[in-house]
């Protein structure tokens, strides 16, 4: 960069990388203040298309997510599933290993453990936890491993690759749903176990189920804990971080890269597996094409808008949640279409995606001397 | 099987087919000038609620011409998907934010605007049930009278003018590419854009016009499926978004190359309509079969990286952002 004035050329705006990194209250300010933009953008859109008035809008999106006990579980709930996705995403992405196949490792997840809940409800309830657990983390990782196995050994492009593992996971997902449809004919899994609730997540907090939901606040904030050690506090955690700056590097290190690339994205794709058993055992108890329901793409922006932080990340699967949930609340009350959510929520990130330049970069303008 | 199922078949094959070739046709230009635009399916269905809107608000003001509806619709489609185009090149070229993460986002805005317009437009105008457009959908489903003669004119001839436009484009898009020198230009921003900028190559203004133009391109496979495929009306159930993925998958299958993708989609179409022919699949073992064209882009992508044919291979660059001073 250069700080010659050449006056005749200079054009009206230009823009530089910042010298120095901004001191992190600064950078998370412009963040929050593009939130705030953001929420002016998608309040005025609403307002355009429903006429109606934005203090009753909020209002009514503040019911929709914390309107009772029951809607603020359902509200924590989701929130968890989604941070669990984004804490199993986090490792790959910080290696630069693009898994966009969340969606497919939550849906063979699920698969899992719906399998098992149907196949092994005879065993003991712990017993039958632990091995739904297990078969939904291992199915996940194995849907992980060709796409990391390829792109370590052949460097096949893993978007690709985990894109199509996505929709092969949906129609695997279909084939099952019409295997245990439940009645015949209605092709649909139904709630599995409806009597006896053999392997649904109990209450944390009171006897029964769906009353609470505490074990899967428990199980998510345990695996976000154990990452943050794994990737700040553990040799692999160290090796990713350097592969994600430079590959070469780390080769030139002694790390063995193809090795490392293998074992994340295994990691990755079975922490996705096991919010797919979040999502089947700890929620809906049933399995569908829609249990992934978008929320693998979602998790991708949450993890890399929050930097694979984890507290961050937390933070930002709540609002996203509480956004949707509001907005839901929105449409049913005004009787407007729910997707009204999605187009907030993608205001919302692009304003978060727009405001990652004004952290990094600086703007000139013509004419203003450049401070040195 | 019968010669008028296999009729039927190839028919459909090929309206299926259209519907990702013009996406795949889109992104295969924004992916030559260097960037993999995961938002074509948001795209697409920029494109296709645009058409929507333009023909819903036509035919209800009592328009009653299907070739202005027409001319209305394919409009307003091409600058609804251009300005989804541009708010991803705005955020990726401008502002350099990460391309995955930004197409992403425009998948999930372009469905969130289609799907809320789709199932509210008649609320919103005081109506109630199905958006229908009867009227506009008629121009876009027309042929010729070659379109009833015979076998041969029930193949070539009975489809709507924009599955021929789609031929068209994808034949001029190789034209463009291989034997312009602006396409020459646009390949080199794509595989070394320090290169093309020490060149005199503005790679800002081909990037901008090569994402713009190409999403226009890929949001007519939306007004092609909204207004042909399923006869003009809307239906809130996510296809457009799976077509949209399989038109990503489509661009890998074709290697990048225009002419490839024009096989390519009726071979996917072909695929994807096969087992309703097949005798003895039961509802289950039919999903499965529904998998065929995903495991088949997939085992052209690894052989594509196994074999590492210099002029199969994806843009150099594709996916990174290009600022000057930070070489």
């Amino acid at each position: 960069m250069s700080t010659v004035e050449r006056s005749g050329h200079e054009p009206f705006i230009r823009m530089s990388k910042r010298g120095e990194m901004l001191p992190a209250g600064k950078a998370w300010g412009i963040r929050v203040l593009g939130f705030f933009l953001s929420l002016v953008v998608s309040g005025v859109v609403i307002i355009a298309i429903s006429g109606l008035n934005p203090a009753a809008v909020f209002a009514t999106m503040a019911t929709g997510a914390f309107g009772s006990a029951k809607t603020s579980w359902v509200t924590i709930r989701d929130a968890m599933t989604l941070l669990c996705i984004a804490v199993g995403l986090a490792p790959a992405f910080k290696m630069r290993f693009w898994n966009i196949g969340a969606e497919g490792q939550i849906l063979v997840g699920g698969i899992a453990t719906a399998a098992c809940m149907i196949y092994l409800k005879a065993l003991p309830a712990p017993l039958l936890m632990l091995v739904m657990i297990l078969a939904s983390m291992i199915a996940g990782g194995l849907w992980g491993f060709f796409p990391g196995l390829f792109k370590a050994r052949w460097n096949t492009n893993e978007t690709l690759f985990t894109l199509m593992m996505n929709y092969i996971a949906i129609q695997l997902t279909s084939f099952f749903v019409a295997t245990w449809e439940n009645p015949y004919g209605s092709n649909s899994v139904g709630i599995i176990n409806m009597q006896k609730k053999q392997g649904w997540l109990p209450n944390l907090f009171s006897q029964g189920y769906n009353g609470d939901y505490g074990w899967n606040v428990v199980i998510v904030l345990l695996v976000t804990l154990v990452m943050y050690l794994y990737m700040n506090h553990s040799k692999h955690g160290y090796e990713i971080a350097v592969i994600g700056d430079s590959e070469n590097t780390a080769r030139y290190a002694g790390i063995r890269v193809n090795r490392a690339y293998v074992r994340t994205i295994v990691l990755s794709g079975a922490i996705c597996g096991l919010a797919g058993f979040v999502a089947v055992s700890g929620a809906s108890h049933t399995i569908s094409t829609s249990t992934a329901g978008g929320r693998g793409f979602t998790a991708i922006i949450v993890a890399w808008l929050a930097q694979f932080n984890s507290v961050v990340m937390i933070i930002f699967s709540f609002l996203l949640v509480v956004l949707q949930k509001g907005a839901q609340a929105i449409a049913s009350a005004y009787n407007l279409s729910q997707e009204v959510s999605q187009i907030m929520t993608g205001i919302i990130l692009f304003f978060l995606l727009g405001s990652e330049f004004f952290v990094n970069y600086t703007i000139h303008f013509r004419g203003k001397k450049v401070a040195s | 099987m019968t010669q008028e199922q296999l009729l039927t078949l190839i028919n459909s094959a090929i309206a299926f087919g259209t519907v990702i070739m013009l996406g795949a046709v889109g992104e295969i230009l924004i992916e030559k000038a260097g960037n993999l635009n995961l938002g074509i399916p948001g795209v697409m269905y920029l494109g296709g609620i645009g058409g929507m809107i333009a023909a819903f608000y036509y035919e209800l003001g009592g328009g009653s011409s299907p070739v202005t509806g027409m001319l209305l619709s394919f409009l307003c489609s091409i600058v609804f998907a251009a300005l989804g185009g541009l708010i991803y090149a705005f955020l990726t070229i401008t502002l350099r934010a990460n391309q995955n993460v930004t197409g992403l986002t425009l998948t999930i805005f372009g469905g969130g605007v289609a799907n809320f317009f789709g199932a509210s437009l008649n609320t919103l105008a005081g109506g109630v049930g199905q958006i229908s457009v009867p009227v506009t959908s008629s121009a876009y489903r027309a042929y010729t009278s070659l379109g009833y003669l015979g076998t041969i004119g029930r193949v070539l001839f009975a489809h709507g003018f924009m599955a021929y436009l789609a031929i068209v484009l994808a034949v001029v898009m190789r034209y463009f590419l291989n034997r312009t020198r602006a396409g020459l230009n646009l390949r080199a921003v794509g595989e070394n854009p320090g290169t093309a900028d020490a060149a005199g190559i503005s790679v800002t203004k081909y990037k901008y016009l090569a994402i713009i133009s190409g999403s226009a391109i890929a949001g007519l496979g939306g007004l092609f499926y909204t207004m042909d495929y399923i006869k003009g009306t809307w239906a809130n159930d996510g296809t457009i978004e799976g077509l949209g993925w399989l038109a990503v998958a489509l661009v890998i299958f074709a290697t990048w190359k225009p002419v490839s993708a024009i096989w390519g989609s009726y071979l996917f179409g072909f695929v994807y309509w096969a087992y309703l022919y097949i005798p003895g699949l039961s509802r289950r073992t039919l999903e499965l079969f529904k998998m065929l064209p995903y495991v088949i882009t997939l085992i052209v992508l690894i052989i594509v990286s196994l074999r590492k044919k210099r002029e199969n291979q994806p843009p150099a660059s594709l996916g990174l952002s290009y600022f000057r001073e930070e070489r």
